[in-house]
């Protein structure tokens, strides 16, 4: 086995262990709030700031949770956080709040969260459960601004890009660019049925580009077909 | 004095059981639920006992979770506990029926019990008790709501897997796993979106 390098499990978080298109978890969000980019990126925040946290906490006392209720913990570890970050939007971000609705208090129950503290974190020290959790993060916002950006482009004919800023001491997600593409919106992309397409045909196309790559490498190494 | 939205339901019933079965479906619709659907729709069997297991406790869940939200953390003004609190009883919950289809009905257990711990950290679950809570539905409409909700999830269900069945046993191999299952998804999503975006009801 490899040696584990900080780095390195950040890499393969966003790569080797994409959550959504690798390990398929934590859907729901995934295709619910990304009608546009600035809800996936909202969205991504709230999930880094509890994945982070549930990390840290479940490998700093692993070594004292009885196997048997472990899930239960699990689960109280990370409600305390999303119920941290559900009172932090809604005194802070209340537009952000709106728009991802019951989705904030769902992240207890996403797949990711509780799949890392319970294969990753509950194994690994708490360092190197840190850079998975940023890895798994990252992974996680560049698919979610992926989807958004393109259910946004499509259904309405341009994205607006927005960053998280504190202006006059007034946090909020303010714009800071716009792309626009000449086309009629087709508004069947911001619907629910766009959704399930975008993804759909995402998976679809890293499925062929992966049954290429394995060909070509059956074909390097003169395998007769 | 404890205020609650009342016991008997002064909602129209009609339009909450149309809305959580198609309109706004819990897969199809409102996204939730979806980890079980892509995981748990590769054969009718499964899908059978998913959906069973998930309506049950699902009403039962809006059963247990009303009177502890109108009568426990409202009055106290703890509603901030009110995720972590819907999500003990609800994995409570299912630990015990778990426990008692075990001793009493092996054949259940056998069928359903496997789907059961899987349901705690099910969505459409949690999902079900918070928008009953943010909708102030009475007693009668949050179980009318919670059930109908389940059927709408059961036939998302067995339609997809039958979908899925019948892809493999043509041999669309690109399409089967979970590309077939988002693609049905999206068929069915755009039926229920625009056939009850032209019937007003």
């Amino acid at each position: 086995m490899a040696e584990k390098s900080f780095v390195g499990e950040i890499v393969r978080g966003i790569i080797k262990d994409n959550p959504v298109f690798v390990l398929v978890l934590g859907l729901c969000p995934t295709l619910a709030v990304t009608t546009s980019f600035a809800n996936g990126l909202g969205m991504s925040l709230a999930f880094a700031f509890v994945l982070l946290g549930s990390n840290f906490f479940v490998s700093l006392i692993r070594k004292s949770i009885p196997s048997g209720v472990r899930i239960p913990i699990f689960l109280l570890i990370i409600c305390t956080f999303v119920t941290m970050v559900d009172m932090l939007l809604e005194a802070y971000l209340p537009p952000m709040y709106e728009a991802l609705g019951i989705f904030v208090p769902l992240i207890v129950v996403n797949c990711i969260v509780i799949g890392r503290a319970e294969a990753y974190a509950n194994r690994n020290s708490v360092i190197f459960s840190i850079a998975d959790a940023i890895g798994i993060s990252i992974g996680y916002l560049l698919v979610l601004l992926l989807i958004g950006s393109i259910r946004e482009l499509f259904g309405t004919g341009k994205i607006q890009f927005v960053m998280l800023m504190a202006k006059g001491g007034v946090p909020g997600f303010y714009p800071i660019g716009e792309v626009s593409i000449p086309i009629e919106p087709a508004t069947v992309m911001i619907t629910p049925a766009g959704a399930f397409f975008t993804i759909a045909t995402l998976m679809l196309l890293i499925k062929i580009i992966g049954d290429r790559k394995r060909m070509m490498q059956l074909k390097k190494e003169g395998v007769e077909l | 004095m404890i205020e609650t939205p009342g016991y008997l339901p002064t909602e129209a019933l009609f339009p909450i059981v149309v809305d959580a079965m198609f309109t706004k479906n819990f897969l199809l619709v409102m996204f939730l639920g979806l980890c079980s659907y892509v995981g748990l729709t590769t054969s009718s069997e499964t899908s059978k006992g998913m959906s069973m297991a998930v309506t049950f406790v699902m009403t039962m869940s809006a059963i247990l979770t009303w009177p502890i939200f109108y009568y426990l953390l409202k009055p106290n003004k703890l509603m901030f506990l009110q995720t972590i609190c819907f999500i003990l009883v609800i994995a409570s919950f299912v630990q015990l029926v778990e426990f008692i289809i075990h001793r009493y009905s092996p054949a259940l257990y056998r069928s359903l019990g496997i789907y059961l711990p899987l349901i705690s950290t099910n969505c459409a679950v949690l999902g079900v008790v918070l928008l009953n809570v943010k909708e102030d539905f009475t007693y009668g409409a949050s179980i009318v709501y919670a059930f109908s909700a389940g059927l709408g999830y059961s036939w998302v269900m067995l339609a997809t897997a039958a979908i899925r069945e019948k892809l493999i046993m043509r041999g669309v191999d690109r399409f089967s796993g979970f590309i077939g299952a988002f693609f049905a998804a999206m068929m069915m999503a755009l039926i229920v979106v625009s056939y009850f975006g032209v019937v007003k009801l």
